[in-house]
């Protein structure tokens, strides 16, 4: 197979995290790929959980929007927005939320609204939609974000979502129930938070990566695991059923 | 009972400038028709409720309807950026555009609250986030029996809403499935509630996983074939998916936008 790009190694190494029979509530974009690539390969049982109500859905082909009219079509059961937030999120039936972030800082927090102040934002971004609640209350979160001294900020510029607040021991203080980002993983490689400390820490390098580039992407003092592994590549399977998803979208 | 008129008239009747108004559909059902019917009679002032702006909002934003937007996602989904809503909230074009955010999960229950007859809601959400120092409709609130402190959301009662279904029976029972949203409690929320359909049937066929609004829950109903374009509605047409991505170039410009509404909006042949 030829070789892979920054995207393929990021939706790989996501759809690695979700293990077989995992009730997973996936966003568009990266994480609806990494799971539909998983339900594809090692995880044929993974359920799928889109925010517009469906429940177990099992879409052919990539959707372009969470409401698209298949998932519906292949859903075992379709349920309203307030449903789906407080019976099926809220009380943590949901193992895995795949989350995306405009800028994190090193306790997982995320920044999905604006950039600069937000009486007068530099740039308005989206803002939280399902975030804030998947991040509350999944049993564990994987983040999915390119890393750069842009998105790898000191201090995000507003907690759209928390991860593990100004670190250990927030989230029980704040009421939080799930279990906070498990791994963030980026084009560079993953970074888990310390089991004591919670800080994110450089666990895996993709392959030809390096820890000083980490480090150049990374807006503070980047900490590093004292064995950093290297994911492993793409394999050829795994490839090939990402492009034929991909090519998948919006047909 | 709800009245059956045109859609023109079920929007003059029921939307004043300076409403606070709803129109609800999450990615399907979005109700289009109805949005464009209102930038045509140029309402002002109003305060756009909706969990996801969506192309809609983006519109009547940018037709300077709206002065204030309450929301929870402002995004084109699966495209990217809103370029009108960021146009107004960074530019102030072609009005200054005041915001107020939420999660879904607080927007939801929000509606949950308006439609259930009760001041707010509670669940477990905003904990350790800056949504929550940016609007004075979320708070803390103890649990009475336990002594958990739970968040209060304080309940949306719209103006009006207005949202798209399937079908509607001649009595004005509304009958709508498929992906359902917040649908039914924005139209229990609002003091007064239109709703557009695809068609009008001597009898609704149940279909599984409907919602069924009776008619004395809604205040109009007006026929509007294809309603929801580009949205879709589900057993008669497709999202448009290639719409939603070319409107990343029609909205990135103004005077582009301006010349699309113009053409397609406020010169548009409307069934009257």
């Amino acid at each position: 197979m030829n070789g892979w790009n920054a995207d393929e190694m990021m939706t790989v190494a996501a759809a690695r995290q979700l293990r077989r029979g995992a009730v997973c509530f996936v966003g568009i974009g990266l994480p609806s790929t990494a799971a539909n690539l998983a339900r594809a390969t090692h995880a044929p049982d993974v359920v799928l959980i889109y925010e517009s109500g469906c429940l177990g859905a099992k879409p052919s082909r990539l959707p372009l929007s969470i409401g698209d009219g298949m998932l519906a079509d292949t859903a075992v059961a379709v349920v309203s927005v307030p449903e789906v937030f407080n019976y099926w999120l809220q009380p943590g039936r949901i193992d895995v939320g795949f989350l995306a972030a405009a800028q994190l800082d090193r306790f997982g927090n995320i920044n999905t609204t604006v950039i600069g102040p937000y009486d007068a934002p530099k740039v308005r971004l989206p803002g939280a939609g399902g975030a804030p609640e998947i991040a509350a209350s999944c049993q564990e979160v994987v983040v999915v974000v390119r890393q750069s001294p842009r998105s790898f900020v000191e201090r995000v510029d507003f907690v759209t979502s928390v991860g593990f607040g100004q670190g250990a021991g927030d989230r029980a203080k704040l009421g939080l129930r799930g279990n906070g980002p498990r791994v963030v993983i980026t084009d560079i490689g993953m970074l888990e938070p310390d089991p004591t400390t919670c800080e994110l820490t450089l666990t895996h390098l993709h392959p030809g990566a390096t820890i000083s580039q980490a480090r150049a992407a990374t807006g503070w003092e980047l900490a590093v695991a004292a064995d950093v592994h290297e994911t492993p590549a793409p394999t050829d399977e795994e490839l090939a059923h990402l492009r034929r998803l991909n090519a998948t979208i919006d047909k | 009972m709800a009245e059956i008129v045109t859609l023109s008239e079920a929007v003059a009747a029921t939307v004043n400038d300076g409403d606070v108004v709803a129109m609800e559909g999450f990615t399907h059902l979005i109700p289009f028709a109805a949005g464009h019917e209102v930038i045509r009679q140029r309402r002002r002032g109003l305060t756009l409720v909706r969990m996801t702006p969506d192309l809609i909002y983006d519109q009547l934003i940018g037709m300077g309807c709206a002065r204030k937007l309450v929301f929870s996602w402002g995004g084109n989904p699966g495209v990217g950026s809103l370029h009108r809503f960021r146009d107004a909230v960074t530019s102030g074009w072609p009005l200054p555009l005041e915001v107020e955010e939420h999660s879904h999960a607080g927007m939801a229950n929000r509606y949950v609250a308006g439609a259930s007859g009760l001041p707010f809601a509670t669940l477990r959400g905003y904990s350790g986030t800056d949504l929550r120092d940016q609007t004075a409709n979320v708070a803390s609130v103890t649990c009475p029996f336990t002594g958990e402190i739970l968040t209060a959301v304080r309940a949306l009662n719209p103006d009006v809403a207005i949202v798209h279904a399937q079908r509607a029976d001649r009595a004005g029972n509304v009958q709508m499935w498929g992906i359902v949203g917040v649908q039914k409690e924005a139209v229990l929320a609002a003091s007064r509630s239109v709703v557009t359909v695809e068609e009008i049937v001597d009898e609704l066929e149940p279909v599984p996983g409907q919602v069924v609004l009776p008619s004395w829950a809604v205040s109009f109903v007006s026929l509007a074939p294809h309603g929801a374009q580009p949205s879709y509605a589900h057993g008669y047409y497709e999202r448009d998916n290639d719409f939603y991505v070319s409107w990343d170039e029609i909205s990135r410009d103004r005077v582009a936008f301006t010349d699309w509404m113009q053409r397609h909006v406020l010169e548009a042949e409307v069934a009257r």
